[in-house]
């Protein structure tokens, strides 16, 4: 199967987006050679801005970019959305302003960089903000179905991406903002996960079945707004609910689905992320087996908590 | 007004310019009001930037000056900073990329009094010769020796620009000027004097 990081799609997205919509502009914070948006840079150099090292004046700088009608892509590591944190909230969601993040590195599988690096806290920081949208694509399409759709709302769009090359498959011809997709359907379990974790989640698919379960497997694309109704209507389907997500367990997907099944009946529910600690620099496959978010671990996770 | 808790200042500039009627100041800070204690671009017409986290108002004055640019739309951007926002190192962040991109289209009205809230510019964090370091970070500094006479301020404004360079008027102002218990009195950074006082404010600038 064909493999690509979501950050080489999202540089991608944005040179076919610029070719589209004259008034997209980029900005970034001297890492176009790892955001990708250096093919932005190459194919529309006067839409190109180069803030320098200094996240937070980039976030302002597309603030004030926005007002006269552009639509900024700021792009840096998502591990400096805290870093420049009072900049998109004041600067941006608190007037509402048209900027989009395209937030790559996300989570342990950056890998040897280490734990400064390595952004586990992003998605809870974006969730929590008025205005905004949260994206997280799970593969190279539904990136840029994220980035097209970005680029038409008018608001401020954070969109999450990674590193590490990752399996591409069919796209979604249902794709919407707001909405899940059930790539599995199912009736004893549950796996409900957003981004890279997907291939993940289908290796621990095909092992539960093996173990002779016959498991649901759904994609959210979308965190911000979420699609409550298909995560309860699976959740009563299926009875044992699994969040899985390269985020802290505290604030990502677990929690946006948590609330949606409080009150609404008897589930078992686990939150299979990174459990409020910190990454730590290593090969990625050797961090996800550690930190029990591959498919062998995820899948023991849910066999582990299993009723019924 | 990226100095955003001078709000009042800018509302009352504002409503002279016809942007609200003067029977919003009686909500000012209330519940409803479109005054809100700094000031919020989507409640108060006129506001261009929603401002009162410092250091915020010059980057995003900065984005407009180099959209302004892009576009080539002829726009020319005003910004006023303060020197305790000075401390903050999203304002030099923001000079360098003013400089970097030669925003000679950007303002950028310097209002030093020398204090802040916990005292002056110098027992807080002493900004040393800040037109020093605003004429190495790449302004072209016009200097108003009294910022408070009018005159001299437009005067300022008037001087030809430098090609290729962000402007800085750095003015040196009298916190409460014209008010005699006032003037040049840390105490007074951000409160709102009694009736009594009131009066007596009004009083000494009708004077």
């Amino acid at each position: 199967m064909e493999k690509k990081a979501i950050r080489v799609a999202y540089g991608e997205s944005l040179v076919r987006l610029g070719a589209e919509n004259s008034s997209v502009v980029v900005l970034d914070a001297d890492l176009a050679e790892a955001t990708m948006t250096k093919g932005f840079k190459q194919a529309y150099p006067e839409r190109f801005f180069d803030c320098g090292i200094a996240e937070a004046n980039m976030v302002d700088m597309a603030a004030g970019m926005s007002t006269m009608g552009l639509i900024p892509f700021c792009s840096t590591f998502a591990v400096f959305a805290g870093r420049s944190y009072d900049q998109i909230r004041n600067g941006v969601c608190y007037p509402g302003f048209n900027v989009k993040f395209g937030f790559s590195h996300a989570g342990i599988t950056l890998g040897e960089d280490g734990g400064s690096h390595q952004a586990i806290e992003d998605l809870a920081l974006m969730r929590v903000l008025p205005n905004m949208t949260v994206f997280a694509p799970s593969d190279a399409n539904e990136c840029w179905m994220c980035v097209k759709a970005a680029s038409e709302i008018n608001g401020p769009v954070y969109i999450r991406t990674s590193r590490l090359p990752s399996p591409v498959y069919d796209p979604d011809p249902h794709f919407q903002v707001g909405k899940g997709r059930v790539l599995m359907d199912g009736s004893d379990c549950v796996i409900m996960t957003c981004g890279i974790m997907l291939e993940h989640c289908l290796n621990a698919v095909e092992i539960l079945k093996g173990q002779g379960k016959n498991p649901a497997l759904l994609v959210f694309h979308t965190l911000k707004p979420f699609d409550d109704e298909l995560a309860l209507a699976y959740a009563q389907k299926c009875s044992n609910v699994f969040t899985v997500e390269e985020h802290s367990v505290i604030g990502g997907l677990g929690d946006t689905v948590a609330p949606v099944l409080c009150g609404k009946g008897s589930f078992v529910f686990r939150k299979i992320g990174i459990q409020d600690v910190f990454g730590q620099s290593g090969k990625p496959a050797d961090l996800l087996r550690e930190y029990h978010l591959n498919g062998e671990e995820i899948a023991r996770t849910v066999l582990e908590s299993m009723r019924g | 007004m990226s100095k955003g808790h001078a709000a009042p200042g800018l509302y009352g500039t504002l409503c002279e310019r016809g942007f609200f009627t003067r029977d919003h100041f009686d909500h000012f800070r209330q519940l409803h009001g479109i005054l809100q204690g700094h000031p919020d671009i989507k409640k108060c017409p006129g506001v261009d930037a929603s401002t009162g986290s410092l250091g915020q108002g010059i980057s995003i004055a900065v984005g407009m000056a180099l959209a302004a640019k892009h576009l080539g739309n002829g726009v020319k951007v005003y910004t006023m900073i303060g020197d305790g926002e000075s401390d903050e190192g999203l304002v030099w962040e923001a000079s360098m990329a003013a400089a970097h991109y030669h925003l000679d289209n950007l303002t950028v009205i310097f209002d030093h009094n020398g204090m802040q809230i916990d005292g002056t510019n110098d027992q807080v964090m002493s900004l040393g010769d800040a037109q020093a370091k605003f004429t190495a970070f790449g302004y072209d500094v016009v200097e108003v020796m009294d910022g408070n006479d009018m005159q001299q301020v437009l005067d300022a404004f008037h001087t030809p620009v430098c090609p290729g360079k962000p402007r800085l008027i750095h003015l040196h102002t009298l916190k409460g000027k014209g008010v005699s218990f006032m003037e040049g009195q840390v105490a007074w950074h951000g409160k709102a004097p009694n009736d009594e006082l009131t009066a007596q404010a009004l009083r000494d600038l009708e004077g």
